[in-house]
């Protein structure tokens, strides 16, 4: 058969549900094979937009997302996707076309050199040099973006090896001895956790990405005994945030009960976080009193800032049970945390996540992120674009199962809101998938709309509306004496009339008395929404601990 | 030194300071890799992303013809080689990483050195050639091509004896280098 064909027989056997993508002269073949292969594919309107959704897929699955782009300028609009998949390690199998073989290194027609540019920022990648390859490089490009810490993997195939006729087999095993990842965790390391952890007086779990597939063995360490758990803006999810030892989200606009727990705490158990530059503020001042069991899968992330007391390196999952298991033998005292407890008690009722509501009928952000909590039941998948509304609603909105929230942490991907939801739902139709983003964000892959009104994905966009780039005229307004550089975006485009023009329902809501009522009618609407909030135009994100500052001398 | 995105005047010699450190230990990395394409390509950018220096590099084939091994040589701070070397263990291609200690290892390089060696100073030239243990492989009339291996150091002293003369042009191909005794390096 083609080497395409086989193409399709292996991304069948990895169980394929849905791929994202977009045809062009270099995957002509691969489009063809599509045409009968009993795949779904979701035809985007931008290479991004489908990168983004084969995220939001992954992200809400915790399956292998799958993305196509043609060679040239398909796989250079894929090098946003292949970052952001790479800093949140999101699983996701990037196919691209290739000139073929001839005119490699010629300057040909859309050549660029796919595997060069993306090198620095994939977990793997190869380019196939013989058809025969190409079964085999399917199944270990998989293998590498779903195990370890995931990540995206490119493939990129030139588009005359990919016409062979070649014979195939299917393949049952994958063989890389250079990939072999440590999985379970050292026994002796778990004990000694376990003891540490049995001995601390003001210990604190500190989730992130890592902690999202570990989210119910996450909750049993936590309530073997009342340990206080806070998370990453990547972990909100993995543990519920109704539960009374939840602190909130910790770093640059976490909470301050999150913030000052891990200032004074004397133990912390990191579980697949990386000590971000957002999470430690002033690295010198970070957490001075606590001592560190370091829980990750990938052993470069130890120690890398902030050096571990106790690294165990394995999947979270498998880990967690037996830490669990060791620290109850030990008959821990939970009388030793009730002082602990009493000042932690004592920041969340002075300190709660509080902001001035307007006497009138203004939107302020926070309450919009409330009013879509309250008319969603908590209950939809939250997809996030990034600025100030992302901020707003990992405060407001309180995530209570993993894979509930989904954004861009790591390289803060402006674009990434709508078609990662648009990938959620594709991959959990049976749930409410909204998306909140911001007017910036929202023009930056708003084509993919088109997608969604073709294809009957049905996501609710709640565009948080200020006219103003949020974020940086935030920086501008606290720290560059309110010089307000290029961060006015004004009231364009008309998000209502584009709606419409996309095929979508558009809605605009600027009362906050019936802001709840409304958010609710666009929910029911039928098919995707874009709802247009307009809300205060100069709010601020607080509490916030300013550039080089540490946690405990957060303003706001 | 501020946090970029506040207002903060940098000065330069701020931000040089706040580059990497060189704890001056020289480090030799014997790093065992696939066969495949690319694979230099990832070590290398590796340390350019991590603002490393590669002194000197050598490629070439191993026992097994599907393996390279690649040695660099290179100066760096403890705890970032550290990092390097974790980072490289990810590398799908890459094998085995060591770290080789200088006093446990074998390490040589070649080079060669093409010298100004006319009527006078010849017969010297070739007495500090033959302190040294280096080859003549190539005379003209006004120069002489040496051949010289050993430990970079040595080859450096040798450069230094034979500059005066009149240094031509020097080809040198990086240290490689084996774990001494029966351990495998």
């Amino acid at each position: 058969m083609r080497a395409v064909d086989a193409l399709m027989e292996c991304l069948k056997a990895e169980g394929v549900e849905v791929v994202f993508g977009l045809p062009g002269g270099a995957n002509l073949p691969t489009y063809d094979a599509f045409y009968d292969a009993g795949i779904r594919h979701i035809l985007v309107r931008h290479e991004a937009g489908g990168g983004h959704a084969a995220e939001g897929y992954a992200k809400a699955t915790g399956k292998v997302g799958v993305a196509l782009g043609t060679s040239g300028p398909g796989a250079t609009n894929l090098v946003t996707p292949i970052c952001d998949a790479m800093m949140d390690s999101v699983p996701v199998v990037f196919l691209t076309g290739q000139v073929r073989t001839e005119l490699l290194g010629t300057d040909g027609f859309q050549e660029a050199d796919t595997i060069g540019i993306t090198m620095p920022i994939v977990k793997h990648s190869m380019m196939i040099q013989h058809p025969l390859e190409l079964p085999r490089a399917i199944h270990e490009a998989f293998h590498i973006a779903r195990t370890g810490r995931p990540g995206p993997v490119v493939v990129d195939i030139p588009t005359d090896l990919s016409r062979a006729d070649i014979p195939y087999e299917p393949i049952t095993d994958v063989h890389l001895p250079g990939y072999q990842p440590t999985t379970d965790g050292n026994q002796k390391q778990i004990r000694l956790a376990a003891k540490a952890l049995a001995n601390a007086r003001r210990p604190v779990i500190y989730a992130g990405g890592g902690a999202v597939g570990a989210s119910a063995e996450l909750r049993e360490l936590a309530t073997s005994d009342r340990l206080p758990v806070t998370c990453t803006v990547m972990g909100l999810g993995s543990f519920p945030a109704s539960h009374p030892q939840w602190l909130g989200m910790l770093g640059m606009h976490g909470t301050r009960t999150a913030n000052y727990a891990m200032d004074e705490a004397d133990l912390i158990v990191a579980i697949g976080a990386r000590f971000d530059d957002r999470v430690t503020a002033k690295l010198s001042e970070f957490a001075p009193h606590a001592k560190f069991i370091h829980i990750d899968i990938d052993p470069a992330e130890i120690s890398k800032n902030v050096p571990a007391h106790i690294p165990i390196v394995g999947y979270a999952s498998n880990i967690l049970p037996r830490l669990t298991t060791e620290y109850r033998a030990l008959k821990p005292d939970p009388a030793r945390l009730e002082e602990w407890w009493h000042r932690i008690e004592s920041w969340r009722a002075r300190y709660p996540l509080a902001y001035s509501d307007s006497d009138d009928s203004e939107i302020k952000p926070q309450y919009m992120v409330q009013a879509l909590f309250e008319a969603t039941e908590g209950n939809a998948i939250v997809a996030s674009d990034v600025g100030q509304h992302q901020m707003w609603a990992a405060q407001h909105y309180h995530f209570d199962r993993p894979r509930q929230w989904i954004n861009s942490g790591g390289l803060g991907t402006m674009g990434f809101g709508l078609p990662a939801a648009m990938g959620a739902k594709v991959g959990r139709p049976e749930e409410m998938v909204v998306c909140i983003t911001g007017d910036g964000s929202f023009q930056m892959n708003t084509q993919e709309l088109a997608t969604c009104a073709q294809n009957g994905i049905d996501v609710k966009v709640f565009v948080m509306n200020n006219g103003y780039l949020g974020m940086v005229r935030q920086w501008q307004e606290l720290f560059w004496d309110r010089r307000y550089s290029q961060v006015h975006t004004g009231q364009y485009p008309d998000f209502v009339k584009l709606a419409e023009a996309y095929g979508a329902t558009g809605v605009r809501l600027t009362d906050k008395h019936t802001l709840v009522e409304g958010m609710r009618q666009a929910l029911a609407t039928d098919g995707p929404v874009v709802v247009d909030v307009r809300v205060s135009a100069e709010e601020n994100v607080y509490p916030m601990i300013a550039p080089g500052q540490a946690a405990r001398d957060m303003v706001g | 030194m501020g946090e970029p995105g506040t207002k903060e005047l940098l000065s330069l010699e701020e931000l040089e300071a706040a580059g990497s450190f060189r704890t001056g230990r020289k480090h030799i990395l014997s790093i065992l890799v696939e066969n495949k394409p690319g694979a230099l390509t990832r070590i290398t950018g590796l340390f350019a992303r991590r603002g490393f220096n590669i002194d000197t590099l050598a490629v070439g084939p191993t026992d097994d013809e599907t393996i390279s091994r690649i040695t660099l040589t290179l100066d760096g701070a403890v705890q970032s080689i550290d990092q390097v070397t974790k980072q490289l263990h990810k590398l799908v291609n890459v094998l085995k990483i060591r770290d080789l200690e200088p006093t446990e290892t074998m390490a040589r390089e070649l080079a060669l050195f093409k010298i100004s060696a006319d009527g006078g100073s010849r017969a010297e030239v070739m007495q500090v050639c033959e302190i040294f243990r280096a080859k003549i492989v190539d005379v003209s009339k006004r120069t002489l091509v040496a051949e010289v291996t050993g430990t970079q150091e040595k080859i450096d002293a040798f450069e230094r004896l034979v500059r005066p003369f009149g240094l031509v042009e020097m080809a040198r191909t990086g240290e490689i280098a084996i774990a001494r005794g029966r351990a495998e390096t």
